[in-house]
Parts: C-alpha cells; structure tokens; sequence
C-alpha cells in the first residue's frame, strides 16, 4: 500500500506498531523481563502540610529482606529540576511535607507484596501544620506556603489601553455587559498504563539506566543530571511503549525515575516501580483546577468593546509547570475573537494539594471554557442566533488577537465554521421522552476556538530542537527524542520522512527515544511534534536526499535512486546522518515582558456542534451528537488525525458531564477507576469529526497541531446546549445531575 | 497448590496460591504479558481474557478457579502469523493507539464477533457494540474507531 512514495503523506497508513499491539507483543514497562529486577513502592505523607520528624518501624517485620532509602541516600541534589528547582523529591527528617501524597521513603524488595508490606510497617511521624486547600484560602495568605502571597506567577496583557482607568471607560459606555464566573475542575488524565519506570546502576562505571513510560526523555535526563549529580553521560534515559500520557507523563515520569534511580543504586538491584491505579490517580498531576471572572462590553451593534478576563489556577504545593500552563490559558482567554481592548490577568496560586500539570489543553481549555460561555450568553442578551454570532465576531486573516499578533498565514475560521453548517441540519425537537419513557429537554450548543502550535513565544528558538535522518546498510533511520505515546508519531514521522526521501514507508525505522541514540528534538507536548520536529525530519529528509542524488551522480551513478544510493554509501563508507535544528519561520516577534507579539507561529481552529438531551427525572445529560471541524493545516495521516481528534473530544464530554477529581481535607477522595470515572463505549455518542485543511507554509507539507485542541471547545459546548435546553447557565464543570439538580431547585 | 489448566490450546501446569489472580499467573509464571493490568478492580477491562467462552476480568479471578478451564489471552487469538478479523480489523481502522487497552479488547470484540453478537446490518449494531463492550475503557481513541473495527470484523467473519 506504500507502493507509490509521492503519495505517502496525506494517505491513511495503518499504524506501524499497529500489528504489535494488537497481538499483544508490545512491551509497556511492566513487561520487561528483567533478571532480578525488584519492586519500589513509596512512602507517602497522609497530611497535606507539616513537619516530618522522623519514622517508626514496626519491630514485628524483618526488615534484613527489603532496602530502604530516604532523603540522605539521594546520590545529588533533592529535588526535582524542570523550570525551578522547588520540588523535593523524599522530603528529610526535619523537612516541610507540602501535600498528602508527598514521598517521604522508597523501599524495594524481591517481591512487590513484600515491598508493599514494608511500607505498610514503616510509618512516618509528622507534625500536622495548617493547610492551604483553596483558590481563597492561598489568595488571602491563611498560611504563607510560597513566597510573600503564594503566587507562583502572575501575568497582566493589556491590549488598546495602557491603564485601568481608560480600560473602564469601555465598559462605561457599553449598551451590553455580559458578566459572570466560571469554575473549571480537576481532571485526572486517567491513561490506562499507570506510571512505571525501572533504575539500574552499574557499580563499574558509575553510570544509571532509567527506563520507563514518558513523553520526554530529555526532561527525564535534565532532572536527572541534577538529581544524580552526573553529567550528561552518567545517565541514559530511554522510553518504553508508552501507555498513554495526556500530559500526565510529562514532568511527572522525573519523581519516578529519582526514586528508582535513588533505591536501585542502595540496593544493588535494578527495582522497578509501577504504581496501583489508586496511587496514580491520587499522587500524580492532574489538570489545574480554575477559577475566572470574565467581562465583555459590547455596542449597540454587538460589536466586542472591551474583554476583561481574570483566572486565577491552583498550582498544588510545587511550582512545576504551572507558569507555562498559566501562560498558555491567558494566551487563549481572550478567545478567536475581534476585539480591540482587552486585559487579561491571570495568576496561579500554591496550595496544600499534590502539584497540577499538564494535561492536553495545558490552561486552554480553562479559559474556553468562560469565553465561549460569555459568547453564548452574549447571544442570548442580544436574540442573536448562537452560530451566527460567532461567524460575525471571529478573529480572521488581518485581525489581530489579544497580544497584538495580526494574523497572516493558515486562519481557518471560516473554513471550520462552514464546515460545521454544512452540516449541522436542524436542530432537536426542543421537547420529547427518551428510551425510559422520561421526560427530556433537548438543545443544541456550539463552540468556536483557537489553539496555538508549539511553544509560545521565542520557546522552539531557545529549545532549538534537532532531529537526523540517516542513511544505513539496511535502508533510513528517523532519530528524534518525540515519542509515541498512543498519538501516532512513528507512523506520521515514516511517513514524512519517506516522503522527503522518496522512498517506501516500509524502508524507515524511527528509532525507539534514548538520550544515548537521539538527539534532543524537545518535549512530546505542546502540539508541537507534527509541526515543529516533523518540519525538521522533513528538512533532514530532503537535505539527505540531495547529498545522496549528489553522491551518485559525482560516482556515475545518475540514475540511481535515493534508496538504492542510501544502501550503496553507507555499505561502502557507513552511515550518513543528515541532523537538522529547528529554524523559526520568519518575521516572529515576542516580547517576553510585555507579552506582547506573536504568541505562536500558527493557530488551529476549530468548531463543535453539541445536541443534548437532559433528563427531567434524573438531570442525566445525554449527548446526542457531537460534530467537531478542526483545520489541521494539512494531516500527514488522516485516519490517525481522526483519532486524535475523537479521543480528545471524548475527554473533554467526560470533563463537561461526568469527569471530576473530588478533593476532600486534601487528599483525592475518589481515587479508584470506580469512583473518578471517564466515559465508556456506552457513554461516548457518535463522533461525527471533519478534517479541514488550510495548509500552513511552514509545516511538514502545510501540518500544524492537532492534539489538544479538540481537548479545548466541546465542554463549553455542552453547557451552551444545556443553557439552550433548560434556559438556564451552568458555568460549573462538571455539569452533573447534581449541579443540575441544584441549578433547576425550585425552577419547576 | 498445583493447578492444571488449558491456556490458548496449550496445556500449563502451575504450582502457586490459589488465591494468586489469574492476570498475575499468566503475566508471571507464564510470561504472557499480552494481558494489561489498568486498574486490579474490574473496572477497565485491560485484563479480558477468555474463560471457558465468556470474557473475564482476569484481575478478578483467583486462579484456584481455573483448575481444568480454557483460557485464551490475546496472544493465542491469532492463528500463527494469521491475524483474528477483529485484529486485523483493529489496525486496519486505527483501532489501536497506545494499545494498552487493545489486548482486552481485542479479546472482548472477538467474543462478540465470533459469537456472532452483533447483526453488523442493522441499523442499531454500533450501539449494540457500544453496550457490549463497555466493559473495556479506552482512553485515547474517542471509541469511534474501534466501534468501526467491530462492525467491519463482523462483516468479514458474517459474510
């Protein structure tokens, strides 16, 4: 099927590992057949804040059969380097515990159930100390946890105004204010491989092997530098088939590796750790939970005036990613909108709770989730209809966003606006029953929005990512540190390197991620590894084909192919190696300080269309259909594109209606698959999901992102259908029978 | 306690607690790692196998249970290098992405499949799939794709 290689991108190629996993000989972490491998488990705090004193060992367990390491084996520095180095990776005796799931000791033994014995005889004394467990409690300094006012980062944009006065007189004038609050909650990223990760330590050389499921080997090897107190040689860090990340094995898989790395040195073993779903759910990052106040002044023709959008996100009890999640939800929270005055303040707060982090959307869709609230509510003020305002206001080519980016190259907001009408047919009869025989309301929701690929700002150009092509006796290699984690990546990289090459898929290896064979091509995150590494692998692929065309024909070989020519010279003088570095595209400009200019090279847009039904007797929300157009730019692997974009518009449903993280005294009170649910086959509706391309020039044959924006819109589609059917806002998420129950007290 | 049972055709003999989970007994002592442990509670399906012709959470059954019974994991769910429809279905569609949940379905979809469950003609068979495999959660897919593999493999096993 790969027979005529002109054709390879942009054609449905089934996943190159496809065969692997469907037969089950794919080897995830836990698979590994490592002689005498032991097993870790941590010792965690059961306090969200306070002081450890010390630790009791049961004397009825014999401890000579397990090794135990706290703080003082740690081989470097304690902590955990990503942007600071704030987080402690086994608080010492005498050391601030910050949350209830903070590692106080990791113990290893030759059997898991024995490991897990031991922890359970090994018990952490620890002073209690107030706790931090609110957005208000932390804005309002109860107890000081971070700095002088526990704000991790704060960010002001103002656009069309330079003080807070003038912005106000905007609102003055308005003929509209639309006004209201919208609260964001926690999502658990729930992959179904858990986090696992295994050290060893080779005594002779000093050197630590750390394997194990993660998004960003180089990371993992950053933070490890330090934690080992080793140069970039004394660790190499390589991926295993990854079971899923979402962003939850982005910063987090560097805590597993420190505590395997930490024990595997004590006890002279390689020991692996693989933690039980309820440890994964409960310990590990999960999506920032939100708060925002957003304001919109508009004139007597509805036309936006002013925007004023103020977030505020809980961080947990570690900086970590928070800046970076924070910067890309204000990036966003002004929305793909016309507008010529906006501020935009935005502030992530400490508190008692284990850190937040990335997940697909990374800040986006907390901020979504408001505006398109706003927009509908807007709508509704004005008896407008709910689409057609939104094709009247969005942002298009020449407009300029809310960090002053005018807007040039690949705006598909009237591409995926058509899209959806096309479509969209008539909307449901507003009264009816369901298969129960209950009464039901149903609605119809949109929502429009925008998602920047890769880094923000001058990011890709300080990160300045490498990826090679090289040419060997057996045919191309692909060598990148982008991993794949159930998104596609080896598939899409053979393709866009075969295309470059012009030779058969079948002829390319991309190279399993190991900092000790690749190069470091950045993060798997940001929707940046299409756009951004697979531009450079396109780059080194044609680079590699003219030195080769050029080689053969300097040889009297003219007519020679680039795959023939690829075997013939590395067979005769060994591997070529074509290794290129990032370039930006040009005439991107950033202002770190003001945050001001070009936020992103491009922007993926993207609309849905919900139908609800609700439930009159249980406030069950059932959704009916769900249609999302999202303009990729141009999708190297259409089949593999659809699948992104279903799979991160069902986590975004399941964060709409029935996905929450319920935190109580700090500590997650539903840590079980029972209790902290996602959607099943039965719960997922129909996706309907349209591809639309608007091809951006500096992306692998026109490709930009496409992995978390589908992440950011359908929830506040869902609630615009729910405000549609019932009448009345919901700005809460999740929209559970609860909330509805409480919203509809007393209505009928 | 040993115990004697049939694993994809073959004969095992093991000698272990009888309380030691299934999932844990063909993981461990018979080093087929096809089957996923995604939650030990029964609630994500990653552990299906086939017991005796019904799809178990293998997380759920204690092994003393399984004395003289018929175990098919998915590695025994091909025919050599002869992929089962609801495999060859499942790549063919994209019904796998990070392929930790695939083992368990692919073991439940076969049931369904080769049980002829599904009337792949009428008009409510994706929601038929829907209900009989929910069961297994898939986090990376959205389950479109996979609900199209079904329908396809019960077209190529029905025809």
């Amino acid at each position: 099927m790969d027979r005529s290689p002109a054709l390879v991108v942009g054609a449905s190629l089934p996943r190159v590992d496809g065969v692997a996993k469907v037969t089950g000989k794919a080897r995830y972490l836990d698979d590994l057949d490592v002689a005498g491998v032991w097993h870790g488990v941590t010792v965690r705090s059961k306090v969200p804040h306070g002081v450890l004193e010390g630790f009791d060992r049961d004397p009825a367990f014999d401890w000579s059969q397990v090794v135990v390491a706290t703080a003082e084996d740690i081989p470097g520095a304690n902590s955990i380097r990503l942007i600071e180095d704030d987080q402690i990776a086994i608080v010492p005796v005498g050391g601030t515990v910050m949350h209830v799931d903070e590692a106080l000791a990791v113990i290893a033994a030759p059997t898991r159930a024995l490991a897990f014995a031991a922890a359970k005889a090994f018990k952490p004394r620890i002073k209690a100390l107030p706790a931090v467990l609110s957005i208000d409690d932390a804005l309002a300094v109860t107890q000081k946890i971070y700095g002088t006012d526990n704000v991790f980062k704060q960010f002001l944009i103002r656009k069309g105004h330079v003080s807070d006065a003038e912005f106000e007189t905007h609102f003055a004038r308005a003929a509209k204010v639309i006004e209201g609050t919208y609260v964001t909650s926690p999502q658990e990223q729930m992959y179904i491989e858990t986090q696992a990760m295994m050290a060893q330590y080779d005594e002779r050389d000093g050197t630590f092997f750390i394997t194990g499921s993660m998004q960003c080997p180089y990371y993992v090897h950053k933070a490890m530098k330090h934690f080992l107190g080793c140069d970039a040689d004394g660790v190499v860090i390589t991926q295993s088939v990854t079971g899923g990340g979402f962003g939850g094995k982005e910063e987090y898989p560097s805590m597993l590796a420190a505590h395997t790395a930490t024990i595997a040195k004590k006890a002279g073993k390689p020991v692996k750790i693989v933690y039980d779903r309820d440890e994964d759910i409960a310990a590990t990052t999960k999506r920032h939970p939100s708060r925002t106040h957003h304001r919109l002044a508009v004139d007597e023709q509805g036309e936006i005036l002013a925007i004023d959008v103020d977030v505020v996100m809980d961080g947990g009890a570690y900086l970590t990613l928070s800046p970076v999640v924070l910067s890309r939800g204000v990036l966003h929270a002004a929305g793909p909108y016309r507008c010529p005055v906006t501020r935009i303040r935005g502030r992530c707060v400490a508190t008692n709770y284990p850190p937040h982090g990335a997940f697909r959307g990374f800040g986006a869709p907390q901020t979504t989730f408001p505006y398109e609230r706003q927009i509908e509510k807007l709508a509704r003020a004005r008896g407008e209809d709910s689409f057609a305002i939104r094709r009247r206001l969005a942002l298009r080519a020449g407009d300029s966003t809310a960090t002053g980016q005018v807007l040039g190259l690949s705006v598909g907001s009237d591409e995926v606006l058509d899209a959806v009408a096309a479509v969209a047919g008539h909307p449901p009869e507003r009264d009816g029953s369901n298969s129960n025989g209950a009464p039901v309301k149903r609605g119809r929701g949109y929502a429009f929005y925008f998602h920047g690929a890769g880094f923000t700002g001058s990011g890709e150009q300080r990160l300045a990512g490498k990826a090679a092509v090289v040419a060997t006796t057996t045919g191309f290699e692909v060598r990148s540190s982008s991993t794949d984690i159930g998104q596609g990546v080896i598939t899409m990289f053979t393709q866009i390197a075969a295309g470059a090459l012009g030779v058969e898929a079948s002829r390319i290896t991309v190279v399993d991620p190991s900092t000790a064979h690749v190069p470091d091509s950045g993060p798997t995150v940001a929707s940046r590894t299409c756009m951004v590494v697979g531009g450079v692998i396109d780059r080194a692929g044609r680079a590699l084909r003219e030195r080769l065309e050029t080689w053969g024909r300097d040889h009297g070989m003219p007519g020679a192919s680039c795959d023939e020519l690829g075997v013939i010279y590395a067979t005769q003088h060994g591997e070529l190696a074509e290794t290129v570095t990032y370039e930006p595209p040009p005439g991107i400009q950033w202002d770190d300080l003001t945050y001001t200019g070009s936020a992103y090279p491009v922007f993926g847009w993207a609309c849905c269309l919900v139908d609800v039904s609700v439930d009159l007797d249980t406030y069950e929300i059932t959704i009916d259909r769900c249609v999302q157009a999202v303009d990729v730019g141009k999708a190297i692997n259409p089949n593999i594109v659809k699948g992104q974009i279903e799979g991160g518009t069902l986590q975004a449903l399941g964060w709409a209606v029935i996905e929450n993280v319920i935190y109580k005294d700090g500590r997650v009170w539903n840590a079980s698959m029972t209790n902290c649910i996602v959607p099943t086959f039965a719960d997922a509706p129909d996706l309907e999901t349209i591809i639309v391309e608007v091809p951006y020039p500096f992306g692998p044959s026109g490709a930009k992102g496409v992995g978390e924006i589908p992440m950011d819109g359908p929830a506040a589609a869902v609630a615009n259908a729910v405000h549609d059917a019932l009448g009345v806002a919901f700005d809460t998420l999740p929209l559970s029978p609860e909330s509805l129950a409480r919203g509809l007290g007393g209505a009928s | 306690m040993k115990i004697a049972l049939e694993v994809n055709g073959k004969p095992v003999h093991v000698d272990v607690s009888p309380w030691k989970r299934l999932l844990d007994v063909l993981r461990e002592d018979l080093k087929l790692t096809g089957t996923k442990e995604g939650c030990g509670e029964g609630e994500c399906g990653a552990c299906s196998v086939n017991l005796d012709g019904e799809v178990v959470n293998s997380c759920l059954v204690a092994v003393g249970q399984c004395g003289g019974r018929k175990v098919t994991t998915v590695e025994g769910l091909a025919n050599g290098d002869i992929l089962h429809a609801v495999q060859k279905a499942l790549v063919a569609c994209g019904g796998a992405q990070c392929g930790i949940c695939t083992p368990g379905i692919a073991i439940c979809a076969s049931h369904v499949v080769d049980r002829g469950l599904v009337d792949f003609g009428d008009e409510h068979a994706r929601a038929r799939v829907r209900e009989l495999l929910a069961g297994n959660i898939c986090r990376c897919t959205g389950y479109q794709l996979i609900v199209d593999a079904v329908i396809a493999a019960a077209k190529e096993v029905g025809q």
